[in-house]
């Protein structure tokens, strides 16, 4: 196969690690005040998250890196087309990371109130971005001969790709209530499974006119299989929550994923960012690397991925206890009025 | 201002601000481990005591060295898309090799030594935090060597019909030998700062703590973390002589107008001097308004070239040379100045070196001062220690705008001995389809957010210093069963 393809393929991997993991991480944020309520309870959903929300986050990070060694003028036009979005996402995820790390180190009240206020809206901020930006990369945008974006900010704008926001954010809420379901015990735990159950219907809907709009307008024939697939996870997912069966729920969810990112990228291909008049467009073959890099970015990437891989899955099961409000710990007595 | 202008500042401000941070999570997670070793293999408390204290204010630090390094990741697209197109080829592989081997190690390792006491056996929980430490050390060598190729590119040839940089050769893009001294130069910096760091707060404790009891049982712990200090200070700041010596020697040959610039030497000298002050408009860059004062004969020429007597190429030289060789105009006809900002050049050049002074007086002063056993600590040390804080962080920041901005006009600096296709001049390589509004508005925004972070970053490292190193308890490792309702030794 050709190396080119390989790596829009490993791109759809890296991405597809990146919604399943940050996904639930954002809905764990975005579901902080809803299911926490005390600052206990906020704690206890926080925590489980707590020791793998950084590692989760790098694949965002590896997939930035991906693309841009083997797709340079993908990453160049994207990036820098998708500027305010992509801003938006990245100030987001930079309050995030500190407000995570910095909340509870001072026992104050008003302290731990804005953290998590940070936290919950630097959760909504990018659920939502990520679903738009991806349905306006499958939509295609205005690109010239160069392929610069000549667009604007409200080239964005438009209906699918809002209800593409939508699908993300409804995707992440229901990623996130599954994992608080098998991941914590007691009253937080039965109002996670009580909302899990309420919004995979939600997502289920959604993800279903987002798709197969998709599928009509912007793709090709053996996409459907792909629709399908997403379609079956999402009610899987509905289908174990309601069972009470959350394990399945939550692989189920991830299948589904995996079925949107196949739709995304296999309705783009051969373009990894098409012209919205179909002339202009970035293609796997006319912005990727040469085969030199690609042929030792391949080698590094067949090593490392599955070593990456290996020790992530087994912090999961270092870390595989449900978290109730006994085990969160007193806080630290830090204050800053000096005693 | 231009897009341009904008966006060089967006890169410089974003970027400085991120490798305040950097150096001491490098320097400070080794550290750290190291204590943390010494606690395993001599279960002495103290040491248990130290690798909590410490630990807490480098995952302070941390968070923020992360949530200011994802926008690195990305600003070269964002800013920076034409020279990511003209690069991206060689650029992007070390790139996309920081975040498989060295992220990913990184992240996830932190996140099972900060949770992992309880959970782990001892031994495997301390490989947790070397294996974080390691991370660290490998992002900054995937880093350097991306950096490194935009000072000295090699293993690249320029294909004319893509009109890109293309990569032939990997193993020369990280074996360049200007990474190969880089990157132990700023791994020595990232020590310096935590070795300051470290025998900077301890000194504040001896004295607080003798001052209130003199036979405390802190007082030992905190002479031990001083030493510890004054010994990581001094080696690493021999280590940054050495390399940064070495640096100099190569960076006369691969970017000489750098070198010129960094003495403010305009014409020919030989030998030529060093001068420690220069009056004259050095920001107007008028080579011929100033004149040094102070000088040290032939130093220059030492620093250069390894010889008090040979001979250094002047800046009007210079610029004569790399106009007939890469061109005297650019596309609009303008005349190209190869000449970097003399000002900057020059003193950020001296900053970088003077300010390091004050980590030798520190290291020396906790040196004489804990000789003895039962020691206490003049009060001034404590002053001295307060000031000295900042200052190698200041350097380190002085020594990435020294190279940066004596790098300039090229964004990608030609290799005299490489091809000559493979530049590009700092104003090709912005993003063109960004307008001037936009970089504005993140630029401002990122300034401002980063700042109120700051602002929280320095409050709590201050408050946790001021803490001390907290009582601890002997960790134990839980077993699923006997555990169910027994607190996390940690959560946020
Ligand atoms: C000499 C070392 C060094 C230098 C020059 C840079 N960084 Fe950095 N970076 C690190 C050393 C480091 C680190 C030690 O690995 C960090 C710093 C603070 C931290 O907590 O991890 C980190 C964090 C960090 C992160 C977050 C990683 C995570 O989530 O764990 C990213 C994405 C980057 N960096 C990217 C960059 C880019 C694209 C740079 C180039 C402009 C850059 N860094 C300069
Ligand atoms: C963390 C340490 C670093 C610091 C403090 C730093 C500092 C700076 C500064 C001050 C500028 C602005 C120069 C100017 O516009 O005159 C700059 C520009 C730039 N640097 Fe660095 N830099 C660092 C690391 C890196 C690394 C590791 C890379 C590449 C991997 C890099 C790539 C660039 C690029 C692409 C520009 C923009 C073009 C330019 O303005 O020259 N920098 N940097
Ligand atoms: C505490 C911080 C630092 C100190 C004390 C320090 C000190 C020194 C010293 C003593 C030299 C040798 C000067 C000579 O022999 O000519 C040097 C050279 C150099 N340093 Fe640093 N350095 C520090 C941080 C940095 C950092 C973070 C960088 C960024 C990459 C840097 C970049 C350089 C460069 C490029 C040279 C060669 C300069 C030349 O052309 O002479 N330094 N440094």
């Amino acid at each position: 196969m050709d190396l080119a393809l390989v790596w829009f393929i490993l791109i759809a991997v890296l991405w597809t690690g990146y919604l399943v993991l940050e996904g639930f991480d954002f809905g764990v944020g975005m579901l902080m005040p809803i299911i926490g309520k005390s600052n206990k309870g906020r704690r206890v959903v926080l925590n489980t998250i707590g020791p793998v929300w950084d590692g989760n986050e790098v694949w965002l990070l590896t997939a930035g890196g991906a693309t841009f060694a083997a797709f340079p003028e993908w990453y160049a036009t994207m990036f820098s087309g998708f500027y305010l979005p992509l801003f938006l996402i990245l100030l987001a995820l930079i309050v995030r990371a500190v407000a995570i790390e910095y909340r509870g180190k001072i026992n104050d009240e008003t302290w731990r109130t804005r953290w998590d206020w940070a936290i919950i809206i630097t959760a909504w901020i990018p659920a939502v971005l990520w679903g738009v930006a991806f349905s306006n990369i499958v939509r295609g945008v205005p690109l010239d001969e160069n392929h610069q974006f000549v667009g604007n900010f409200f080239t964005f704008l438009n209906p699918f790709a809002l209800l593409g926001g939508v699908v993300t954010l409804l995707l992440f809420l229901s990623h996130g209530a599954i994992f608080l379901s098998l991941k914590t015990d007691g009253e937080i735990r039965a109002r996670a499974e009580a909302f899990a159950k309420k919004i995979s219907l939600a997502s289920l809907a959604a993800a279903a006119v987002w798709a197969i709009w998709l599928q009509l307008a912007f793709s090709v024939a053996w996409t459907w299989a792909a629709v399908v697939v997403a379609a079956l996870g999402l009610a899987g997912a509905w289908y174990s929550s309601l069972q009470g069966r959350f394990g399945w729920a939550f692989i189920a969810n991830a299948v589904a994923i995996v079925g949107a990112v196949a739709l995304i990228f296999g309705s783009l291909y051969p373009d990894v960012l098409p012209d919205i008049d179909g002339v202009n467009s970035l293609t796997v073959d006319n912005a990727s690397s040469t085969d030199y890099t690609l042929t030792v970015m391949t080698w590094v990437a067949a090593i490392m991925t599955p070593i990456v891989l290996a020790y992530q899955a087994w912090t999961y099961w270092v870390f595989r206890r449900r978290l109730s409000m006994e085990h969160i710990p007193e806080h630290s007595e830090l204050t800053f009025s000096k005693s | 201002m231009e897009a341009l202008e904008l966006a060089r500042w967006q890169f410089g401000i974003t970027t400085v601000y991120h490798f305040v941070l950097v150096p001491l999570t490098i320097g400070l997670s080794i550290l750290v481990a190291i204590m943390q070793t010494a606690w395993v293999r001599t279960g002495k408390e103290k040491w248990l005591r130290l690798t909590k204290f410490y630990g807490k204010l480098l995952l302070i630090n941390f968070a923020l060295g992360v949530a200011t390094g994802i926008v690195q990741e990305f600003q070269f697209g964002m800013n920076w898309s034409e020279y990511s197109r003209f690069v991206g080829d060689i650029f992007g592989a070390p790139l996309a090799m920081e975040a498989l081997l060295a992220f990913f190690l990184e992240s996830t390792f932190l996140g099972l030594w900060i949770f992992g006491w309880d959970r782990l056996p001892k031994k495997l929980h301390l490989l947790t935090v070397w294996l974080f430490s390691i991370g660290t050390v490998l992002s900054a060598y995937f880093i350097i060597a991306a950096n490194s190729w935009m000072q000295h590119p090699v293993g690249a040839e320029y294909n004319p019909e893509t009109g890109r940089a293309e990569m032939n050769d990997i193993l020369a893009v990280l074996t360049n030998n200007t990474t190969l001294v880089a990157f132990p130069h700023v791994i020595a910096t990232a020590f310096l700062v935590a070795g300051t760091f470290v025998g900077g707060i301890a000194v504040f404790w001896m004295v607080k703590t003798a001052r209130k009891d003199k036979d405390s049982a802190d007082l030992p712990m905190y002479r031990t973390a001083a030493r510890f200090g004054a010994l990581v200070m001094i080696i690493s700041g021999i280590a940054v002589i050495v390399t940064g010596d070495v640096q100099a020697k190569l960076m006369f040959e691969q970017q000489p107008i750098k070198m010129a610039a960094a003495e403010a030497l305009c014409e020919t000298e030989q030998p030529a001097q060093f001068s420690l002050l220069t009056i004259g408009n050095l920001a107007g860059d008028d080579c011929s308004s100033v004149s040094h004062i102070l000088t040290v004969p032939g130093l220059t020429s030492y620093l250069a070239t390894g010889d008090w007597n040979a001979e250094v190429t002047g800046l009007d030289e210079l610029q004569e040379t790399y106009a007939e060789r890469y061109g005297a105009t650019d596309t609009e006809g303008n005349e190209i100045s190869y000449q970097p900002n003399l000002a900057v050049t020059y003193w950020s050049f001296r900053l970088m070196i003077g300010l390091a002074a004050f980590s030798a007086a520190l290291a020396l002063g906790i040196l004489w001062f804990t000789r003895k056993k039962a020691s206490g600590m003049p009060g001034w040390m404590k002053t001295l220690a307060i000031v000295s804080l900042p200052m190698p962080y200041l350097a380190a920041s002085f020594g990435w705008i020294f190279t940066e901005m004596g790098r300039q006009p090229f964004v990608v600096a030609p290799n005299p001995t490489g091809s000559d296709q493979v530049f590009l001049l700092t104003q090709y390589g912005y993003s063109s389809s960004v307008s001037a509004g936009e970089v504005i508005t993140s630029l401002v925004i990122f300034t401002v957010v980063y700042a109120i972070l700051g602002v929280f970053w320095f409050r709590l490292i201050q408050r946790y210093a001021v803490e001390g190193a907290p009582q601890v308890e002997e960790p134990t490792v839980q077993s699923d069963d006997d555990d169910a309702a027994k607190p996390m030794s940690f959560a946020y």
